[in-house]
């Protein structure tokens, strides 16, 4: 072993360029950056910044089209850039070791994971006997509790989180030097990515090596690592100690970054989200002055001609001319909110009551949605939360007349009933309800120009021709702040923020009276997501629309939604006003599942973690569904007898057995901590 | 609204680097070696079809019994056979018919393999089950014994070959079109279709259609192999097309029996030739094939 000064992992100046149509396009420009001996460092930045392409460069695993321009690359002092191809594979074998984002497509499915782990240590000359009881240590070291049984399962067979594990296990096989993460819980539920974050956590503690996290998630970053760069256009445009350059930021970038997240507490009829202006410089594009001054609001003339070094601060660097300054960055979306009109109707919208859907044969088969009631008022919002498998997006087709429910419950809108399929459904009850999909790439036809698409729609839920239509579409495309010239381009052109903005436009163009949202924002950088966010609230204030929120991020649910229905295994267990199902006493599922959000704010409250996985729908547990993972279970009668919906509060039920005096008692220190 | 629009300062509309796949595709294809010269093949063919006739030496329908057979030579190139005609500007001249009638039964083949593909891949369910049994029941029988058949129930005449064979190919195509249809479907777009009331035949055509043209042009080109080599089979056995077209797989037909004799100029040639062409047809194909599956 090298002596303990000798860093990790040090990069110099190091410029990596694809080429791309026949030219050399610069990704990471002069990046210099060091990882110390046993120590966690986050790079953060929005998605084309260049972060995994950080990753790949430190094993010199760039795809074809890339390749590294200038600078170096050191592992624990040894130049990576003059191995030759057997001291590179040696280097990529023993001392790097990479999680990647999706654990599905890093895992080979064909292949047992047990033949998968002990492979690692065929390479390092264990075979045999020998090579699997290294395997099943390395297992119970990420905390799975049947190592041996894994061993025989094929990826498939494992949850995602379960996967992330033997992942993570595969990459500490052999005893790397340096861990790179690059996005390790992306795409994973919020209670499993509690899980495998506190994995990591732990592990830290036990093992030496040092860790590259990198992130889009800030509020991962601040709970995981030492130390934060911030990238941006391929540039550290800040770095330091993580506390303070997330809670004193000296680049406007990082100060525009934090204020895009909605606040612990933050609610829409409070304070709009801010926003940052533009989109990141496009890859390869010459950058003479600083990168970012096009959508900082404090760029002056020298901002714009002199290219800002790295600032020394201390123990810190910023790359912005006037870093003094940088919290003093004016927001670029007005704070005020639009007031919303008068509520006057007090028929709701939308009434459901006791729908289910069953999939299978009747009785015996999959009960996604199990008798749920809510209803909505105009202009409100609900929220619904769960972990994947809730029956959330189930739940949203049903309304819509996509999937057909089970007989005997009502959907009303507006106080008629509403057909169970689609086709009988009228052509106004059609467009008075729309739905936003998750992934605009799959909801617009990427055939058609965006022109079309919202022509069709306001033809076949407007009725509007000629003129009318004309006029309509400049209204639509001027209310989601797209321009003309968005008109003539296809979806594939667009960037994600504004495909989700044409898939929004579409989704008014009748004047809908409710509109469910699947996940809008969940593909999108928080730049992104915050200004639709803010789009999705100026529509409601002004047309007093009603929204299904449909989120897995509690965060935006809170600072959206004014009910909130917490869903289980296609039950409610909670639902109530927004303020009372996030103020706590709270569901033990809602409380596990809040505790489960990672926050910028720093807080070792007690953390409740939910053991083992979300129970098959085909075969829900018996009484109570959630007594499997409950944290707080009472006794047998969480077994037999399903509790029902209780009244907590004005509103609020909450399917518990537990009292709701006892349950507020039980929930009171964390309620208390977590004011503010 | 917000003071400083989110979108008025940079231009995110960026047409440059982002071209249509389908052209992405093409271009690629005329970089490639195999393709431009399965391209060359077919267009001297095509040229040969379209203005042979002008540019041959001999008329290749014109007897000269007492020059029947002469063996290659600098006033024939190719020989003549046993009428004295030009084997040379015959082999020219002979992609005519075959060039026509192959191409026109590709296209109806793709024309209804496309629709039966369309529907029932967009409507599933008990349709799906039927149509596709009924198909595969007869794609199960082969092309040749099929198309003997109908040619001798409806009677010998090009029309007859091309609608034989494009039906008979129409079940492939339907097949790769259906399951194209059934991925797409699932996409968000096709809800939201039909979240608009749009009706089925919209949805299918003018929805689903253009996002799986990639796929039938793929398929459409590979049939066109197979059914050049479809109608020369038919015309060497005399169902195809009719004397005295100097048609490669008919002059084939009737002068095979000469091979014995040593007289083999009059089979070679034409055997080349019909090589040829679905060999270009091929390479055109595979290449096609490739570009849209990268």
């Amino acid at each position: 072993m090298i002596d303990g000064a000798v860093n990790a992992l040090e990069l110099d100046d190091l410029s990596v360029a694809y080429r791309i149509a026949g030219h050399d396009r610069a990704v990471l420009r002069n990046l210099s950056l060091t990882i110390r001996q046993g120590e966690a460092y986050g790079l953060v930045g929005e998605s084309g910044c260049g972060k995994s392409t950080v990753a790949l460069s430190v094993v010199r695993y760039l795809p074809r089209n890339g390749s590294i321009t200038g600078g170096s690359i050191a592992l624990e002092g040894q130049d990576v850039m003059r191995l030759d191809a057997e001291a590179l594979r040696r280097a990529r074998a023993e001392s790097v070791s990479m999680v990647y984002q999706d654990p599905g497509k890093a895992l080979n499915p064909s292949l047992r994971i047990g033949r998968q782990l002990t492979e690692i240590f065929d390479l390092g000359g264990i075979s045999g006997q020998a090579a699997a009881e290294r395997a099943i240590a390395m297992l119970n070291r990420v905390r799975i509790s049947d190592p041996a049984s894994v061993m025989q399962r094929y990826p498939h067979q494992l949850s995602g989180g379960m996967q992330q594990r033997v992942a993570i296990a595969m990459a500490l096989a052999n005893d790397p030097s340096i861990l790179v993460l690059d996005e390790p819980t992306t795409g994973l539920d919020a209670t499993v990515e509690a899980e495998v974050l506190d994995l990591i956590a732990q592990l830290r503690s036990e093992l030496s090596a040092s860790i590259l996290f990198i992130s889009h998630n800030l509020a991962v970053v601040s709970n995981m690592c030492d130390r934060v760069g911030v990238l941006y256009a391929g540039m550290l445009v800040e770095e330091g100690p993580t506390n303070d350059v997330f809670n004193n930021p000296r680049h406007p970038y990082t100060v525009a970054l934090l204020r895009c997240l909605p606040r612990v507490g933050q609610r829409k009829d409070q304070r709009r989200l801010d926003t940052i202006p533009g989109s990141l410089p496009g890859i390869g594009v010459a950058i003479k002055g600083c990168a970012f001054a096009d959508r900082c609001a404090l760029a002056t003339e020298r901002c714009r001609t002199e290219f800002p070094p790295l600032y020394d601060l201390g123990d810190r660097l910023s790359r912005c001319h006037y870093h003094d300054k940088a919290q003093s960055l004016p927001r670029a979306t007005a704070a005020d909110v639009a007031p919303s009109a008068p509520r006057a109707a007090t028929r709701p919208v939308l009434r459901v009551e006791a729908l289910n859907k069953t999939y299978g044969s009747q009785g015996q088969g999959l009960r996604a949605v199990k008798d749920i009631s809510v209803s909505l008022q105009p202009g409100q919002t609900l929220g619904l939360v769960g972990e994947s498998g809730s029956g959330k997006t189930t739940f949203a087709k049903l309304l819509m007349g996509l999937v057909r429910p089970d007989d005997g419950g009502t959907i009303e809108l507006e106080g008629t009933p509403l057909a169970a399929r689609l086709d009988s459904r009228t052509d106004g009850q059609i467009k008075a309800m729309q739905i936003v999909f998750q992934n605009p790439d799959s909801a617009l036809n990427r055939s058609h120009s965006i022109r079309h698409l919202l022509d069709r729609a306001i033809k076949r839920l407007a009725g509007l021709r000629g003129k009318a239509l004309d006029a309509r579409r400049e209204e639509l495309v001027s209310s989601v702040k797209l321009t003309a010239r968005h008109l003539a381009v296809k979806p594939r052109q667009l960037s994600g923020g504004l495909k989700q903005r044409v898939a929004i436009a579409r989704a008014f163009a009748g004047n809908p009276r409710l509109v469910v949202c699947d996940e809008p924002t969940s593909a999108l950088d928080v730049s992104v997501q915050a200004s639709i966010l803010n789009l999705l609230v100026d529509l409601q204030a002004r047309e007093h629309v009603s929204y299904i929120f449909i989120s897995h991020d509690l965060a935006v649910v809170r600072y959206l939604a004014d009910q909130i229905a917490v869903l289980y295994l296609g039950r409610i267990m909670e639902l109530g006003p927004s303020e009372a199902v996030f103020g706590g006493p709270h569901h033990p599922y809602t409380e596990a599942l809040l505790s489960a959000v990672s926050r910028l704010e720093r807080t070792e409250t007690s953390r409740i973690r939910l053991d083992g996985e979300i129970p098959s729908a085909a075969n829900p547990p018996k009484g109570c569904v959630f007594h499997t993972r409950c944290p707080r279970k009472m006794g047998p009668i969480c077994e037999t007898e399903e509790p029902p919906l209780s009244e907590a509060g004005p509103g609020h039920t909450i399917r518990c057995h537990i009292p709701y005096s006892e349950l507020a008692k039980l929930q009171m220190p964390k309620t208390t901590a977590d004011v503010g | 609204m917000s003071a400083t629009d989110d979108l008025a300062r940079t231009p995110e509309v960026d047409t440059g680097t982002r071209r249509e796949p389908l052209a992405d595709a093409f271009l690629a294809l005329f970089r490639s070696g195999p393709f431009l010269i399965g391209l060359c093949i077919v267009l001297f063919w095509i040229v040969c079809a379209l203005f042979g006739e002008h540019f041959v030496p001999y008329d290749p329908l014109a007897d000269d019994i007492i020059n029947a057979l002469v063996p290659p030579s600098s006033e024939h190139w190719f020989g003549t056979d046993q009428l004295g005609r030009d084997v040379f500007s015959r082999v020219l001249t002979g992609s005519r018919d075959i060039l026509t009638v192959a191409p026109l039964a590709t296209l109806l083949a793709t024309i209804i393999g496309t629709a039966l593909g369309l529907f029932v891949g967009f409507f599933r369910g008990i349709v799906d089950d039927i149509v596709s049994r009924l198909l595969e029941a007869f794609m199960a029988m082969p092309v040749v014994i099929v198309a003997l058949l109908a040619i001798v129930a409806l009677g010998t005449s090009k029309t007859t070959v091309i609608l034989v064979i494009g039906l008979s190919f129409a079940p492939i195509i339907a097949r790769t079109v259906r399951s194209a249809v059934l991925a797409e479907r699932e996409l968000d777009y096709v809800a939201a279709a039909q979240l608009r009331h749009e009706g089925a035949l919209y949805t299918m055509f003018i929805e689903i259609l253009p996002n799986i043209l990639a796929p039938i042009l793929v398929e459409t080109t590979v049939r066109l192999g197979y059914a050049i080599f479809a109608v020369a089979t038919l015309s060497f056995l005399g169902f195809g097309i009719q004397p005295p077209s100097p048609d490669w797989g008919l002059s084939i037909s009737t002068n095979y029996g000469l091979i014995s004799g040593g007289f083999w100029w009059t089979v070679l040639f034409d055997a080349i030739a019909i090589a040829s062409v679905v060999i270009g047809v091929n390479l055109v194909a595979d290449e096609i094939h490739g570009a849209f599956n990268d």
